[in-house]
């Protein structure tokens, strides 16, 4: 017989195919997770303006009149100023930060390694649906420059106010439009992401690699392609009725009678509940694209680092599938307050709650892998304790206003800022940050800077907490979300201390997020060398050079002989039995 | 056997099945691209993904169908009828193509695909002209409810279809090229499969312009 099969392909040379149109999956997923940087700094700023705004309503900032003459006049910010923050902090958060970074960031780069592939199926698709994302940013961000500027109407864009134009204020003319639109392309690029993670899966995975063998971080990136593709798909027909409700005079989603500002629209017969459910029905998997990635990063790490197997992988897996089905059906839980008929009110209410028994299976198993275990406490693991700590606290708030009789109360205040934030938000961020510095060793090829990891970590993981928990308080005491100022509300005076409070913890929090920046790209140029497997996991990832050869196995094809967390496994020479280890 | 590896034996596309216990990956990556079946599950999920479009597009169809007392039934235009022939034909003669291609008669091959290709850009010139008479009769997309879902639905499918004719124009001018190696064969099926869905969406389409109008 011949020798080993070895077809290693070069990597393509020149500087443009290289690194910017590059074909190659680890290149788009680091591309994919710097786009997520970009924004997440853009999103983080916009929401300190916010904060600053709402309680110093009156100082004059001369900044605030640079970057917005006629939004900021005087240096005072308006209100509609104000809202199209809001809704660009929310838009740009969501979409291009929490949809972006967890799934098509460390996606990207680590799937294919972890199934054994040398790259993603489709690399071409895979180029193209970095690039869209991109211009789906550029069209979001042009909103800001455009004549009226930025969209005022949320980050779930419910029309009316998203549908009729420049006549419902400045920003709902040119900015609601290239919001649309840019909501539009990203669709495209989430469906063509999500055709290729899925293929991928099914098709590319090693000999051995059963599916019941995956990484749970597989796992999980493939249960939210699969959501992200269905997903996605409804936005986007959402996104069309709404741009020709826009520019095309149809009435899906504007009812007849409508007055806005002293003048009757010339819609008639549609309805804007419609927008809401379709918006929804992608809304609430959503926020499973956003969370499962991350859920599958928590336990990858909390195994890794409690050096154990990770407590019932099977029950972890049919919990990704339980939350990633039963997400399809409780999309009515987000309109309890727009008119919903009790009964229905009531099923959806019932499905939501069942959610909660997948997220406490896996909970639990995230504390039954940590229990009696040896634990690491590096950088990337308390990350990883803190996304089940922020888990555990923003899901808690979730089971009340899953119960529409609290949600009538609680659903246009604080308490539903905070509950979003700590679960959709910094529970996934700090997923996000677990993975930096679990993979960039690999990424990189070196290591981080542990002292200032935990330093980010520990005032990181204090800052967001001093930030939302005040939320749910303020939430009970009736504080209105949505408003850009308190101070004309007797009602209020009490509470303000507490939003004073709030705006220097996210200030202070902000601020901390430099020693992050600085870690990484610090780390890049002068980190300490990384070695092959610096933290002695069992994935095929860290059976490759740091960083992996352009074809991930240099013309090897890896065999799988193992679960992926066989953690100090009786009998064996080290606590770690790598997946592609001999049986 | 000298010199044989583990990776040799199970590392190449001749290699033997996987014990059935270890199911999943069969330890093909098929290179730096699309194998076959990924291109055929790629396409599957793309389906997925488009049914769920249209399904969207139809729930809101009926929602604004029942909530409204503004919905006027838009007269389907004659030439409908004759441009789902038309299509049906053109799913039809894709298939001929490909069973010829299968029995390796290639000049029938290329007839068929031709043909199949052709018919496709008659299916769209005849929407057009549905369009037009709607146009000529005083409808437009804005006119009323059912109006905009027929513009909307027709105009989305014949978006699709123009992916579907640039699919089967390349396959054509590589066929008719002679570049049509078995490399190409997953092209093939892959388009085929999508033109039929496309079909069958139309008909779907039909189906719900007909009773609901």
């Amino acid at each position: 017989m011949s020798s080993p099969v070895v077809h290693a392909h070069g990597a393509p040379q020149g500087f443009i195919r290289r690194y910017i149109f590059s074909l190659d999956h680890k290149v788009i997923g680091i591309q994919y997770y710097f786009l997520a940087l970009f924004s997440v700094f853009l999103g983080m700023s916009l929401s300190v303006l916010m904060r600053f705004h709402m309680v110093y309503p009156d100082a004059k900032v001369s900044l605030f009149e640079k970057l917005w003459p006629t939004g900021a006049a005087g240096g005072i910010m308006t209100p509609e100023l104000y809202l199209s923050l809001m809704t660009m902090h929310g838009t740009i958060m969501v979409f291009f930060v929490l949809t972006t970074a967890p799934q098509s960031g460390f996606g990207n780069y680590f799937l294919p390694i972890q199934i054994g592939a040398e790259d993603m199926a489709f690399p071409v698709l895979n180029m193209l649906s970095f690039w869209t994302t991109l211009l789906a940013l550029v069209v979001m961000v042009s909103a800001f420059f455009v004549q009226g500027g930025a969209p005022l109407s949320g980050w779930t864009a419910y029309p009316p106010l998203s549908a009729v134009g420049p006549l419902s204020g400045p920003g709902e003319g040119m900015g609601q439009t290239l919001w649309v639109i840019s909501i539009a392309i990203f669709c495209g690029a989430s469906l063509m992401g999500a055709i290729n993670f899925i293929a991928t899966t099914i098709d590319l995975r090693a000999r051995g690699m059963s599916m019941m063998r995956l990484p749970l971080t597989v796992w999980s990136w493939f249960v939210t392609a699969i959501l992200g593709l269905l997903g996605f798909a409804v936005l986007l027909a959402a996104g069309v009725l709404l741009l020709l409700d826009r520019m095309a005079g149809t009435s899906f989603f504007l009812p007849a009678g409508l007055v806005v500002n002293d003048q009757i629209l010339n819609h008639k017969g549609g309805s804007p509940l419609l927008w809401q459910h379709l918006f929804w029905f992608f809304g609430h998997p959503e926020v499973y694209i956003a969370i499962l990635p991350g859920m599958g990063l928590a336990s990858q790490l909390l195994a890794t680092f409690s050096r154990k197997p990770i407590f019932g992988y099977r029950a972890m897996v049919y919990a990704i599938l339980g939350i990633g089905f039963l997400g399809f059906f409780v999309w009515g839980h987000h309109m309890f307050m727009s008119g919903m008929n009790p009964y229905s009110a009531m099923a959806f209410s019932i499905l939501t709650m069942s959610i909660g028994v997948p997220s406490a299976i896996k909970t639990f198993n995230w504390i039954g892998t940590l229990w009696g275990g040896r634990i690491r406490f590096t950088t990337a693991m308390l990350f990883a304790l803190g996304f089940v700590s922020l888990f555990v606290s923003g899901g808690i708030s979730g089971i009340f206003l899953g119960q529409p009789a609290l949600d009538l109360y609680f659903h246009d205040t604080y308490f539903v800022v905070g509950h979003f934030h700590m679960i959709m938000g910094v529970a996934a961020i700090f997923g996000m940050f677990g993975g930096t510095f679990y993979w960039f060793p690999k990424m990189f090829g070196r290591m981080m800077n542990e002292t200032l990891g935990k330093i980010h970590f520990y005032l990181t993981f204090l800052g967001v907490y001093a930030i939302f928990t005040p939320m749910h308080f303020l939430g009970i005491a009736g504080n209105p979300r949505r408003y850009a100022d308190f101070t004309n509300f007797e009602f209020m005076n009490n509470l303000m201390p507490v939003h004073k409070f709030m705006t220097h913890a996210a200030i202070f929090t902000a601020v901390v997020q430099l020693i992050f920046v600085f870690n990484l790209f610090w780390s890049m140029r002068k980190g300490a060398k990384a070695p092959v497997n610096p933290w002695d996991s069992t994935t095929l990832e860290w059976t490759v050079s740091s960083p992996p050869p352009f074809d991930n196995f240099a013309g090897k094809h890896p065999v799988v002989n193992h679960g992926a967390y066989e953690y100090s496994v009786p009998g064996a020479a080290k606590d770690y039995i790598m997946q592609s280890d001999p049986a | 056997m000298a010199g044989s590896t583990t990776a040799d034996i199970i590392g190449g596309r001749g290699a033997p099945p996987a014990p059935r216990d270890f199911g999943g990956g069969d330890g093909d990556s098929g290179g730096r691209g699309a194998s076959r079946r990924a291109s055929i599950t790629g396409l599957l999920v793309l389906l997925a993904a488009s049914v769920m479009f249209f399904a969207a597009f139809t729930s809101a169809f009926f929602v604004r169908r029942g909530m409204s007392n503004d919905w006027v039934d838009t007269p389907l235009p004659h030439i409908l009828w004759v441009n789902t022939g038309v299509l049906v034909a053109s799913s039809l003669a894709l298939e001929l193509a490909r069973r010829a291609l299968r029995a390796g008669r290639r000049a029938a091959f290329n007839r068929f695909w031709t043909g199949a290709t052709i018919l496709g850009a008659l299916f769209l010139c005849g929407q057009y002209l549905a369009w037009r008479q709607l146009n000529d009769a005083g409808i437009y997309l804005a006119t009323n409810p059912s109006s905009s879902f027929f513009f909307l639905l027709t105009c989305v499918h014949a978006v699709h279809l123009v992916g579907g004719i640039s699919a089967l124009g390349y396959i054509d001018v590589q066929a008719l090229l002679l570049r049509l190696g078995p490399s190409k064969r997953t092209a093939v099926d892959v388009s085929a499969y999508f033109w039929h869905f496309l079909d069958a969406i139309w008909i779907y389409l039909m189906v719900l312009f007909f009773f609901w109008g």
